[in-house]
């Protein structure tokens, strides 16, 4: 039995890094393998598989003695678990990921708090790097555990989506992180320094929230892949804090794959990131009011739901073009029941998805995939861009600015760059659209009053509904 | 300690760049699983929640932080991979 216990001993160490490595190697390939529709799934297996090992093998480290409190944090979190991910509908991922994003971020700061508490509360030395580390994970750990918390309250609808600015905004945020910096460097020079200590983590907390109030609806999708990124750097600042690989590793791939979505949606936007953070669109009501003005001459082509069908139902070929009203009425079983209608019909019909539609990479994706639409049909803007020239109908559903052709030759529209679907080029646009206000960047979209553009006003799922019983009865 | 942490350092940089390489051209159908999935995965800090909460040195203060953060960390890694299996069961290549 000694004999047993002293093997163990000596062994259990090298095991477990073992362990950690097979478990770095699952998430890489996991990783790798979420790159395409077919391995997908498996890749998210593999991933769990890794991720199973890991917690597996620091179980049986020797430091640990009360398992029963480790238990119940398993068990609660398990459950809580299983249930939203069983529970949340389709519609609520984007808030469904913001939460996680902020559980994550929690989770590394509440692990650096509680090594530094253990460490302080007995006295024992904390070294320079390893206050640091701590003071860094809890910065990146509380940012993106309030700002995800922000930015899910605005997504579920319990604070307004609209941009939160006031005077002195930046200037707050950069005495907020010299003030955050100052307090590190008093718990450097003095780790027992409790009020410094809680100095940081509040203030950290409140960069969170101030970094996110700022930033409106339609940006959202970047702020939640930047988030996205944060939680994965918070999980390696704390690998640094506990001098855990594992944790290193899998903190700096979540942090790069954050970091290359933020990246795509700024692009998809022809924006930088620090315009996004910190200069939001529609403030300035300069470009608002001058389209505005000049919108008093022009007419909009109105068309019901029985002449749209007719030009519908005999297409050759039809673009859907969904956008985040569709995901707000919740049309997307309906625009599916009216793509098979037309399909019966022998239409060809495709969809056009803008990389940064909706409130997060992918949302558009994800609603149609829920409406068992094949994601061989969805198609990428840069693919169905040339295609628009010989389709015969683009079918606007909810989309504003990702179809507005000011951003190909206004320069002084503020989304003047930004990469669009070109529905314009069809040889028919029909706009559904509850009424003729602008899109999220505060700009009027003159898509809406082109020749070939016809405007079919109302909610999207009450007018494809009709559309689709109008197409049944041709 | 040095040495460990520019081991640290060099374990990150690595890291960080093997993400880059790995994920670089993800098709825009994935970008949601991708996130809730790598999500999941940034869950990996529950290692350290149970070190902290289990650790033979810990006091009640530390023991709490550390239960707590198991169990957010838990909340991401099991919501976080059964969320993304779920979207991922509904991508399909043709209807059946």
């Amino acid at each position: 039995m000694t004999q047993l216990t002293e093997t163990l001993t000596v062994w259990a160490p090298s095991g477990i890094q073992i362990a950690y490595l097979v478990a770095a190697a699952c998430f890489i390939i996991g990783l790798k393998k979420m790159g395409s529709p077919v391995t997908a799934r498996q890749g998210n297996v593999i991933g769990a598989i890794g991720m199973l090992l890991a917690v597996l093998a620091t179980l049986i480290d020797r430091h640990i003695l009360s398992y029963s409190m480790i238990g119940v944090g398993l068990v609660i979190g398990s459950v809580v678990g299983v249930w939203i991910a069983k529970a949340v509908a389709m519609t609520d991922m984007p808030q469904m990921v913001g939460l996680l994003n902020g559980l994550g971020g929690l989770a590394s700061t509440l692990v650096a708090s509680g090594e530094y508490w253990h460490t302080v509360s007995h006295g024992l030395p904390l070294s320079t790097t390893a206050v640091i580390s701590i003071a860094a994970s809890i910065l990146v750990g509380n940012i993106t555990f309030t700002g995800s918390m922000v930015a899910f309250a605005k997504l579920q609808g319990i604070m307004s989506g609209a941009p939160i600015r006031f005077a002195l905004q930046q200037q707050l945020n950069i005495v907020l992180l010299v003030v955050w910096a100052i307090g590190s460097i008093l718990v450097v020079i003095n780790p027992a320094d409790l009020a410094g200590f809680a100095g940081i983590n509040v203030i950290s907390l409140l960069l969170g929230v101030l970094f996110v109030i700022p930033i409106g609806g339609g940006d959202m999708p970047v702020v939640i892949s930047l988030l996205n990124s944060l939680s994965g750097i918070a999980a390696g600042a704390t690998g640094f804090v506990v001098m855990n690989n594992v944790l290193i590793i899998s903190g700096a791939l979540v942090g790069a794959s954050g970091l290359i979505l933020t990246q795509i949606m700024c692009k998809a936007m022809n924006r930088t990131l620090p315009s996004v953070l910190f200069s939001g669109f529609g403030t300035d009501g300069g470009a608002g009011t001058e389209a505005g003005s000049g919108t008093l001459n022009k007419t909009v082509r109105q068309i019901d739901p029985e002449e749209c069908a007719m030009m519908l139902g005999y297409a050759r070929s039809v673009v859907i073009v969904p956008g985040y009203g569709m995901a707000v009425a919740q049309a997307q079983h309906v625009v599916r029941e009216l793509a098979d209608t037309l399909e019966r019909k022998g239409v060809e019909v495709r969809y056009a998805i803008h990389p940064v539609a909706g409130r997060m990479p992918g949302h558009m994706n994800v609603l149609l995939a829920e409406a068992n639409v094949p994601y061989t049909q969805l198609c990428d803007m840069d693919d169905i861009n040339p295609q628009f020239e010989n389709t015969d109908v683009a079918l606007v559903i909810g989309a504003n600015d990702v179809v507005n052709p000011a951003a190909r030759h206004d320069r002084q529209s503020p989304i003047y760059g930004m990469p669009i679907l070109e529905v314009d080029r069809a040889k028919h646009t029909v706009v559904i659209k509850r009424g003729m206000s602008a899109g999220f960047s505060g700009v009027e979209n003159e898509l809406f009053y082109k020749e070939k553009t016809m405007m079919l006003f109302g909610s999207a799922k009450d007018a494809i509904n009709r559309l689709v019983n109008e197409v049944k009865q041709l | 300690m040095t040495e460990s942490l520019i081991t640290a350092i060099l374990i990150f940089t690595l890291a960080s760049f093997t993400g880059f390489e790995i994920i670089n051209k993800i098709p825009p159908t994935l970008h949601t699983p991708l996130m809730s999935g790598s999500n999941a995965i940034s869950g990996i800090c529950v290692i350290g929640a149970v070190l902290v909460a289990g650790g033979e040195t810990g006091t009640t203060l530390s023991t709490v932080l550390g239960v707590v953060a198991i169990a957010c960390a838990m909340v991401n890694v099991v919501g976080g991979f059964l969320v993304t299996d779920r979207m991922l069961q509904m991508f399909k290549k043709k209807e059946s």
